[in-house]
């Protein structure tokens, strides 16, 4: 693999890290805000993985135009609407995810995960 | 011009319904609402799944937009049996459930309930009728979220948190499906599930391939709760009022294991999962450990609502069996238990519903003696217990016979054995409850109780007399689950 290649997928390395950095949040982080913002991170690298997928190099937004030349190379639109479908999930799950961490705090005083477990094994 | 618009019709009544809800102010009025849409919904089901056993398969394309390009709705023999069952414990559920609400949600959150409810349900129904792969995504999105909503609801302060941990869960495996689905798309451009299985072809070896399916499965496992994916369910399950308990551990990892059974048989094909992957071998040796690790836990729980969430757990491992075991009778026996664990523990915890209105607790402690003051309710425990066991004439053995027949046909001894000796547990654990039941000295809870009301005894009854009949009658479940297994195998060349 060589140099260009490797810059080339450029998109995909970034993913991969985004991945993984989201991730690890969610397993390794007690504080419940930080697992949400891990989750969020998560979801936002296949977001770019999908919009990656539907570019390609000079390809232009798929619109039909008189003077188009006939080689002319179109990007597809539908991954970009796929994902705005998912953003709309991702706003979703967080929002609820967030109310219910204002429940958790009301009702716990703390948005520490091991805080909260130790109240439990008390009561 | 109604009948020819039912696929859609199924899923579009109850998510209309849903928002609705929210303005109808009045308590009484909005139950009455979601109850009526929960019967036509599960009228509309039926009428399409007798539709669907006259004619064939019917496809129906969403405004009229051909199928590769646009969405297409899929009414087989499997989707409509799914539908039906999911539509008809919704409403049994749905009718039960005024007291045990007012007992057990906050009155100010009521209005909410109902519209979560048709969303979830409605959710469920999309991602069985859908044949295209993103809207399965989106669906269980919708039903996810929904019933992270419905679980929060619960009266314990730890609702919220176990809810909050299966969003975690949950949201991970939606996104691993995403992650799934992206590429796929990738490698055949297409979301169609029919025209995706014939892109996929009989290409086996690509890396890509491989990947998706990867994440598509672990996804889904952890939908479904197979062993060790299983953590957030014991919590969510039990810190949820008693109806929504009913109603997701009846349906939700049912339907998961639906898209699953879809993925691995409509698009993948048998022969790249089981004979190229060996996914079988993974699946069995999960699903086998998975019943004996999650029932030796219901042994020793002292809540009943945390003790039929681990027993469910050991029970999805049974539909995993006959899914893996890649033939005809094993299939079969996966889609029937389906079926009858959905009816099972439906009917269960529509029996711990009761308790918990009656005795304000779900402990073990404190429901000794309750046979006395609550003898039909107990009575129902027992029935439905020897449901889940598998003992003969009840649903519970009529599948897990399936399943034994299967594994012998197949020469997996070593299964068959290990599902005879797991049965025992669940003897084990059924037995404890009814020891407490009928053979203890009454606590003082239990001696000021009195009958569970008629409003909720019937639709309990309801679910649990269907376990005997089930366990008789089998042509409408075995009957169509053969069916369905036979065009899913026949599907895939």
């Amino acid at each position: 693999m060589d140099i260009s290649s490797v810059l080339g997928l450029f998109n995909y390395w970034i993913v991969i890290v985004l991945m993984m950095t989201g991730f690890y949040i969610v397993i390794a982080r007690g504080n419940l805000i930080k697992t949400v913002i891990g989750l969020n991170i998560f979801q936002i690298s296949v977001f770019l993985l999908y919009i990656t997928m539907g570019r390609m190099e000079a390809g232009t937004a798929p619109i039909i135009q008189k003077t188009a030349e006939v080689d002319q190379a179109y990007s597809n639109p539908l991954p970009s609407v796929l994902i705005l479908t998912a953003i709309v999930v991702g706003v979703a799950t967080t929002a609820l995810a967030l109310a219910l961490i204002v429940r958790i705090r009301e009702d716990y005083g703390s948005i520490e995960e091991d805080d909260i477990l130790a109240l439990d094994r008390e009561s | 011009m109604i009948e020819q618009h039912l696929p859609v019709l199924v899923v579009i009544v109850p998510l209309i319904a849903a928002p609705l809800c929210v303005f109808l102010f009045n308590r009484t009025l909005v139950y009455l609402f979601a109850l009526a849409t929960c019967w036509a919904t599960f009228g509309l089901s039926l009428f399409l799944l007798a539709k669907v056993l006259q004619t064939g398969p019917i496809s129906y394309e969403l405004g009229n937009w051909p199928a590769p390009y646009g969405i297409e709705y899929v009414a087989d023999y499997l989707s409509t049996f799914v539908m039906s069952f999911v539509t008809g414990i919704a409403a049994v559920v749905l009718t039960y459930a005024p007291r045990s609400l007012n007992e057990e949600v906050d009155p100010s959150r009521h209005y909410l309930v109902h519209p979560m409810y048709l969303l979830c349900l409605s959710g469920l129904l999309g991602i069985c009728i859908t044949g295209d792969l993103f809207n399965v995504f989106v669906f269980l999105e919708i039903s996810s979220l929904s019933s992270y909503a419905l679980i929060s609801l619960g009266r314990s302060r730890r609702a919220p948190l176990a809810a909050f941990q299966y969003l975690v869960m949950g949201t991970i495996g939606a996104t691993f499906l995403l992650i799934g689905i992206g590429l796929l798309y990738q490698l055949t451009g297409t979301l169609n599930m029919a025209d995706m299985a014939t892109q996929l072809g009989d290409d086996h070896g690509s890396r890509t391939m491989l990947v998706a399916f990867a994440f598509m499965t672990v996804g889904l496992c952890i939908k479904m709760a197979v062993f060790p994916l299983h953590t957030w369910l014991p919590n969510a399950y039990t810190y949820a009022p008693s109806i929504v308990t009913a109603f997701i551990a009846a349906t939700a990892t049912k339907v998961s294991v639906y898209a699953f059974i879809r993925i691995v048989y409509s698009i993948f094909t048998p022969q790249f999962a089981f004979d190229v992957h060996g996914l079988d071998v993974f699946l069995t040796a999960f699903a086998l450990i998975g019943i004996f690790v999650a029932s030796t836990a219901a042994i020793y729980q002292v809540n009943l609502k945390r003790l039929l969430a681990y027993s469910s757990i050991a029970q999805v491992g049974y539909m995993l069996l006959g899914i893996s075991m890649n033939n005809q009778d094993g299939l079969t026996s996966g889609i029937v238990h389906m079926f009858n664990h959905a009816v099972i523990k439906g009917g269960l915890f529509l029996v711990v519903g009761c308790f918990a209105l009656r005795l304000s607790s779900v402990r073990l402690e404190d429901l000794r003696g309750a046979s006395r003051t609550m003898p039909w309710t107990s009575f129902a425990w027992v029935l439905g217990g020897l449901g889940l066991i598998g003992v003969p004439l009840t649903a519970g053995f009529v599948s897990k016979w399936l399943l034994l027949t299967a594994a012998l046909d197949n020469a997996s001894y070593l299964v068959a054995g290990l599902m005879l000796l797991s049965s025992l547990l669940a003897v084990v654990y059924v037995w404890r409850v009814v020891e407490i039941l009928y053979f203890s000295e009454p606590s003082e809870a239990v001696k000021s109780s009195r009958e569970a009301p008629w409003s909720m005894l019937v639709p309990t009854y309801l679910l649990i007399i269907g376990i005997l009949v089930f366990g008789v009658w089998t042509s409408y479940s075995v009957g169509i689950a053969s069916q369905a297994a036979q065009a899913l195998l026949g599907g895939s060349p």
